[in-house]
């Protein structure tokens, strides 16, 4: 089966020379090569959906790792929002908390829905629960956001890398970040057009980000990674909306994150041995966590 | 394309932390167990790149041997696989490797039980993706999307039009097929991706053909 799309710019073709939006683009693609019923797939989206509420309405009651590293803060930044304080507004920090919350529950092993991978989970349902709240979207709406961020996503998969171990944390945060805007912008009423120059805002301001978590855990820097990654999906969403363009073309910056990506060192890429992984604090948290060395680490198993 | 499907990208439903390293490693192993046929009775897991580095924060190894008790990415089961495995009487080693993998992310599973042995090599491609890239020391690509068969066959002359010949019969489709073989005149494999579901129908008849010593399949 051909695909129907395998590069933005072909994507956002078709769906302006169609009128159609972004997300029935992919749903149709996904029809096509899988020759599954409509009904099937906008199913088990709406179940991945499910699994994503789910997860933020867990985390905002408050969850902890079994390694104590992360835990407890979606909370905390909800009850900042309570308290009326807050500087950087309501909406950012509510899907900072949620994209949070998803994270931590996350790394307490619990059930989350990959997007696109566990690590960057929290970011497009965290913007999705957080902008649902000001735009109203009817269920299926909130759907078609999934599946706008994945046509993006599956853009950037097939082209770069969607894996922290290939890419560095730039092809996870970084991916779902710029998905995240992609669909903000949809929901928002936008064009095919300003979702792409939004994903190209956020990820031209991820590139470089490296993988660096410590003790190989995915909790520091992560979850904080995935915060900071659902306020820039918002901001550069608003930027779009506001009729700024990228001038660098969409697919030119995915393959500029490839290219980064690539030239990156493995010591930056998931391995725990660089960046914040090897600061002394790093180094120390990792010994509390798995003993005093890599070695007896490695033989608890053996 | 590497990527087929939008749930590829929005999914696996899994459990955290790692989907390259949770959900596909739980998918490598479950993919080995579906080879094989069978619980295996013990497992070797060699570990290598980022998996030997990190497995045990990211829950790759309770992910590979939930995988091996057939468990899919998301049951909530993965947490207690080594209790799950020992209770089975299941025994399994880690082996984290030094030396460098042409992925960063690549299991070597070996399995067995009184009946047997196997050996696979899979790669954890990130989103809860995987690949089998050998089997038995078959180099091969796997991409576990497909339905596919894996024909164990003496290297003769028309084993191969044989084989498709059934497939054919069947009105079935072939999507991808590679057969490698360690030595000419010696053991070969072919390694056959599908459209469509098969029954035991096919795996029989395939079975019972000259020069063909073994059929596993691995349903989609």
């Amino acid at each position: 089966m051909e695909v129907l799309f395998g590069t933005v710019k072909e994507l956002v073709a078709l769906a302006e020379t169609q009128n159609k939006s972004i997300s029935e683009i992919m749903i149709e693609q996904e029809m096509q090569m899988t020759r599954r019923s409509r009904e099937e797939i906008v199913a088990q989206m709406e179940n991945n959906l499910s699994v994503m509420e789910s997860a933020v309405e867990q985390g905002l009651q408050g969850v902890k790792s079994t390694s104590g590293l992360t835990g407890g803060d979606a909370v905390l930044i909800q009850n900042y929002i309570k308290s009326g304080k807050s500087l950087s507004g309501d909406l950012i920090l509510d899907a900072v908390s949620k994209a949070v919350a998803t994270n931590e529950v996350n790394a307490a092993m619990g059930m989350i829905c990959a997007t696109p991978t566990a690590g960057a989970a929290g970011i497009v349902p965290g913007t999705l629960f957080a902008v649902k709240d000001k735009l109203n979207p009817t269920r299926e709406q909130m759907v078609n956001y999934l599946f706008t961020s994945g046509a993006f996503g599956f853009v950037v998969a097939n082209n770069a890398s969607i894996s922290g171990a290939a890419g560095g944390c730039q092809a996870e945060t970084g991916s779902a970040a710029s998905m995240a805007a992609a669909a903000i912008v949809e929901m928002a009423g936008g064009t095919p057009q300003q979702s792409a120059e939004a994903f190209s805002i956020v990820m031209k301001n991820m590139l470089g980000l490296v993988c660096d978590p410590v003790a190989g855990l995915v909790e520091v820097p992560c979850v904080k990674r995935n915060a900071m990654g659902a306020a820039k999906a918002l901001v550069g969403a608003d930027m779009a909306l506001a009729g700024v363009v990228s001038r660098i073309p969409t697919d030119e910056v995915i393959e500029a994150m490839h290219r980064i990506g690539q030239s990156m060192p493995s010591a930056l890429r998931e391995t725990a041995k660089g960046g914040l992984a090897a600061t002394p604090t790093g180094k120390a948290l990792e010994a509390e966590i798995f003993g005093k060395d890599k070695t007896s680490r490695d033989a608890v198993n053996s | 394309m590497k990527y087929r499907s939008v749930f590829e990208i929005i999914g696996p439903v899994m459990i955290g932390p790692s989907s390259s390293h949770t959900a596909g490693a739980a998918r490598i192993g479950r993919v080995a167990r579906d080879l094989f046929g069978r619980q295996p009775e013990w497992a070797k897991i060699h570990l290598y790149g980022s998996f030997a580095e990190t497995y045990k924060g990211h829950g790759t190894d309770v992910a590979i041997i939930g995988g091996l008790l057939d468990y899919d990415t998301f049951d909530e089961r993965i947490k207690t696989a080594f209790e799950d495995a020992a209770a089975l009487g299941m025994t399994f080693e880690f082996i984290p490797e030094e030396e460098e993998a042409d992925h960063p992310n690549t299991a070597k599973i070996v399995i067995g039980d009184s009946q047997g042995e196997m050996e696979l090599v899979g790669i954890s491609i990130g989103g809860g993706t995987m690949e089998v890239t050998e089997l038995n020391g078959f180099p091969l690509r796997l991409s576990g999307h497909f339905p596919a068969l894996l024909v164990v066959h003496d290297d003769r002359s028309g084993v191969i039009a044989n084989v498709s010949n059934a497939i054919a019969s069947q009105g079935m489709n072939i999507a991808h097929m590679e057969v490698g073989r360690k030595e000419k005149g010696k053991m070969a494999l072919m390694v056959i991706e599908v459209d469509q579901m098969f029954d035991e129908t096919l795996i029989n008849e395939l079975k019972s053909l000259p020069n063909v010593t073994q059929v596993s399949t691995l349903a989609n």
